[in-house]
């Protein structure tokens, strides 16, 4: 059996980058049938996310990279994901000013100026695939629902277009696709994960603010970063089973 | 009156049969298969690990320097059909002198920790990031003009 350089590099680099399973997971994706991608238990996995503030720069390559991996209308009003501007004057976190120009899809230009008596930093927003959703308990059909692996979805081929669930997401994380008028959300990039890869924007975060993680897996660096920074979700009061966790969120963030 | 009530039993579990689709109930309220529907999609992004397969040259450029966790995709783009081989996209080439200020360009709400360069105060506003920096390894010494 002959094998050429670019056989070789591609089945050792496998062997020694991906881990068997993504390797094994990748061959379906090349063979157009990602869907039969062995190797992956529901059972095995439960996805979280953590977004560290002190380190988001707000220069949109999530936005971007969210949009083109999960073909989301690219007009301002359609997200997965976004990033958000805020502003507290010292002493009034009550009244914070947020904006988020195209969900910072173009990054921000600069509107405040150094030294102006407040503080100002980027928070990231996401689904955050709480694990008592109020979505999925509000939708009237069963199309969206939490997976056995922690991930909200949704099940296109059935949803009626209704917008209960957009109303009820507390987050705002939530639209109706003007093409099909089904909702869609963040599926933390499921056709990713389910082979091995991480979200797309994850993956090109430049300073790792968002690290995706699976609770299941005891040598996840989730771990290690849950056990060593002060992290808080969303809203908690409305205990919603959050599983993205910010650190160093500030309680002016709603 | 017997009759209407089994009748009516009857035509309520035609019509469930007819209208409940196939896999609900299974997992919970929802329909099994949507799981799988989930995952049809082929992604766009192919991930740093399917780079590092064939450019393992490449891969090492970021090693142990400052950008050494900056996925390749972040800068070149996606290439999730260039690493299947399916069609002859490229890899994006950025302009350093545009895609370094896409992060580097001061911004008050940045963390101050993070290294800001306002190009109008750096080398006379000449912008041109490349000549002097490597964007792979930028904490080397510049390259002398």
């Amino acid at each position: 059996m002959s094998t050429d350089r670019r056989q070789f590099l591609s089945a050792f680099g496998k062997l020694l980058i991906l881990t068997p399973a993504a390797a094994a997971a990748w061959e379906y994706v090349e063979a157009g049938k990602a869907e039969e991608a062995p190797g992956y238990r529901t059972a095995d996995h439960w996805w979280a996310m953590v977004i560290d503030i002190e380190k988001c720069i707000g220069c949109g390559n999530c936005v971007r990279a969210c949009k083109t991996e999960n073909d989301v209308p690219l007009e301002p009003e359609y997200f997965r994901t976004w990033v958000e501007r805020y502003h507290v004057p010292e002493g009034v976190s009550e009244h914070p000013d947020v904006d988020s120009p195209n969900g910072g899809y173009d990054g921000f230009p600069e509107k405040y100026r150094p030294g102006d008596g407040a503080k100002s930093f980027f928070v990231p927003k996401i689904c955050n695939h709480c694990a008592s959703s109020p979505c999925v308990q509000v939708c009237p059909v069963g199309a969206t629902f939490e997976s056995p692996d922690g991930v909200v979805l949704v099940d296109k081929s059935y949803c009626l277009g209704c917008r209960y669930c957009v109303q009820a997401c507390p987050y705002g994380c939530r639209y109706i696709d003007p093409r099909t008028e089904t909702v869609d959300k963040c599926t933390f990039c499921y056709h990713r994960i389910t082979k091995g890869l991480t979200t797309a924007c994850c993956e090109t975060c430049p300073t790792g603010a968002r690290q995706l993680g699976d609770l299941k897996n005891p040598k996840d660096p989730i771990h290690e970063f849950l056990r060593t920074h002060k992290v808080q979700v969303l809203k908690p009061q409305m205990a919603t089973g959050s599983k993205t966790w910010y650190s160093g969120l500030d309680g002016s963030v709603r | 009156m017997g009759g209407l009530f089994v009748a009516g039993i009857v035509l309520f579990l035609i019509a469930r049969w007819a209208f409940v689709p196939e896999g609900f109930g299974e997992l919970g309220h929802y329909r099994t298969g949507a799981l799988a529907d989930n995952r049809v999609k082929k992604p766009v992004f192919a991930g740093r690990a399917a780079c590092a397969d064939c450019h393992t040259d490449e891969a090492g450029w970021l090693k142990g320097g400052p950008h050494k966790g900056v996925g390749c995709e972040a800068c070149h783009g996606a290439l999730g059909a260039h690493a299947s081989g399916e069609s002859d996209v490229k890899p994006v080439r950025p302009d350093p002198a545009k895609l370094c200020l896409v992060c580097h360009l001061p911004n008050v709400s940045k963390p101050a920790t993070f290294k800001q360069i306002d190009p109008k105060d750096h080398m006379d506003g000449a912008g041109k990031c490349g000549e002097c920096h490597d964007p792979h390894s930028p904490d080397k010494e510049p390259k002398k003009p």
